[in-house]
């Protein structure tokens, strides 16, 4: 309990101290765009696939389940709408980002810290924080644009599975996408989102960081770093959940 | 000039360092001796100030670091090179790019000065054509030449070297000591290097700190080397059956 408490102390001043020295701006504008390359842009095919699939599968299994005649066809559409938009793309995806870019983030500084890469950053006077994750919470800002690209092909998925499976027709299914659409529901799924974007800079980043040892140990840090955003995740969903849903 | 005072280190309640006082000059090489795990590494951490001493003060020019305002200990930081015992590139960067990166880092030179500036350096330590590589595609020897060119591109007053032959073959070894003394002769730097290769204590140790579970055991020149009768040095020089030999002819020859 008392180390749990010491590693949120240390998570802090590590956010604390990533702001208090800049890097240059020419510097940190490439490494911004790098960053954005890989957290980003490498991370829209896995996001894609997923989504489109599960966003059938999602579909199918409602279609199937609704077996009482007096339930409307249309409601596969509305199921469909308000699992991806609410639950699936930003949870269920940032959870698979925890695994993707979380571990590429907390091998890669890990590996940095271990091949003594961030104490020669140290020694030449850069600000080591600012350098390292500040570059990543900037990239990670326009996160919620795969969330985006993965509610649009999740609904699409669930789309074309039933139409195309003969579970719902074209009509039907569209008219359950836009029965009681709460514009709420949208801005609710985009704090989330963000907060999680977030979660997944800074705490990999803060795992391999502070992690100790060689090769070996940089791949047990990206499994515990694994696990605890994730946890976050589930943790800060359930908590902005109850704050702004009910 | 670089003055140590009673400096020691704990890593839980361990001490890994026990009250080493000593000082390193300006141009002159200086060496830091002991087995693997006697605490050069450590040592050298705390000199640099990436770990913060549990007593004990380092003096650069009549300054304690420990009394320095982070402004001062960043201008510090740019009269600092390192060269760290696996070289440490950054693996992203091409060998040019890690050699410019403190330069673009820290001042707001026109990238072509700055290249004019690698390019002197990497002449300097005879690094031929691997410019546009990256440093997994180079051999250990090269990542030496372009860790000590990216130390030095900023003419920095103090250098340091975590074991810069270690892993070399021994004429390569050689080679890499004779750069680093002839560095420091020509820019006159503070330099300070940590080793346990007995071929560099006697090439360029012109002072030897010997260093025995974090303390310091001896010091002096790689000329009192052969006629100290300190147990702890010789059994640590002595060691190999060559060097036993080799103070038997220096001592007939200097009688
Ligand atoms: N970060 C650390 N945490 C805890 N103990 C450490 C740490 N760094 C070093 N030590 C301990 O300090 C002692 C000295 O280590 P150091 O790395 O300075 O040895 P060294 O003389 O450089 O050895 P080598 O020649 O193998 O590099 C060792 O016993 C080591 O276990
Ligand atoms: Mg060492």
């Amino acid at each position: 309990m008392i180390k749990f408490i010491e590693h949120i102390g240390r998570y802090f001043i590590m956010l604390q101290k990533m702001l208090e020295k800049f890097t240059k701006f020419d510097v940190l504008r490439k490494l911004i765009l790098r960053e954005i390359d890989d957290l980003i842009i490498s991370s829209l095919g896995i996001v894609s696939l997923i989504s489109f699939f599960v966003g059938g599968v999602v579909a199918i299994q409602t279609a199937i389940n609704m077996e009482n005649p007096l339930l409307p066809r249309y409601l596969v559409g509305f199921a469909t709408r308000q699992t991806m938009i609410l639950e699936f793309a930003p949870t269920f995806i940032s959870i698979i980002m925890a695994g993707k870019v979380g571990s590429f983030i907390t091998s890669s500084i890990g590996t940095m810290r271990v091949t003594e890469q961030i104490d020669a950053l140290e020694v030449m006077g850069v600000n080591t924080y600012n350098y390292l994750i500040f570059p990543k919470i900037i990239a990670m800002t326009i996160y919620p644009f795969i969330i985006v690209i993965s509610m649009f092909l999740g609904i699409f998925g669930g789309y074309f599975a039933c139409v195309t499976g003969g579970f719902t027709t074209h009509t039907d299914f569209i008219d359950g996408l836009q029965l009681d659409f709460v514009p709420f529901h949208l801005n609710y799924a985009f704090i989330k989102t963000f907060l999680f974007a977030m979660i997944l800079a800074t705490i990999p980043s803060y795992h391999g960081f502070f992690m100790k040892g060689g090769a070996l140990e940089v791949g047990k840090a990206s499994t515990t770093s694994f696990v605890w955003t994730s946890v976050a995740i589930i943790i800060m969903n359930s908590f902005v959940t109850n704050l702004l849903l009910t | 000039m670089i003055e140590v005072t009673k400096l020691s280190k704990k890593f839980n309640d361990t001490y890994v360092l026990k009250e080493v006082s000593t000082n390193f000059e300006k141009g002159k090489t200086n060496l830091i001796i002991g087995e693997s795990g006697s605490g050069k590494t450590v040592f050298l951490k705390c000199i640099l100030g990436l770990f913060s001493p549990a007593s004990g003060e380092i003096i650069y020019n009549k300054t304690p670091l420990s009394k320095m305002s982070s402004k001062e200990r960043t201008m510090l930081r740019k009269d600092m090179g390192m060269v760290f015992q696996g070289s440490a590139l950054f693996d992203s960067m091409t060998v040019e790019e890690n050699i410019m990166f403190p330069m673009k880092m820290f001042t707001n030179d026109h990238i072509d000065e700055i290249r004019d500036r690698a390019n002197i350096v990497i002449k300097r330590v005879n690094l031929i054509n691997a410019n546009k590589k990256f440093p997994s595609e180079i051999s250990g020897g090269m990542k030496k030449r372009v860790a000590i060119a990216r130390a030095i591109i900023m003419y920095p007053n103090y250098l340091f070297c975590d074991e810069p032959n270690s892993g070399l073959d021994p004429n390569t070894a050689i080679l890499i000591d004779n750069l680093i003394q002839e560095i420091t002769k020509e820019y006159q730097i503070t330099t300070v290097i940590n080793t346990h290769d007995m071929n560099s204590v006697m090439e360029i140790g012109e002072k030897i700190i010997f260093l025995e579970s974090g303390e310091k055991k001896w010091e002096g020149t790689n000329k009192d080397i052969f006629n100290t009768d300190n147990k702890s040095i010789s059994n640590f020089v002595y060691s190999s059956e060559l060097f036993k030999k080799v103070r038997k002819i220096y001592v007939k020859e200097n009688k």
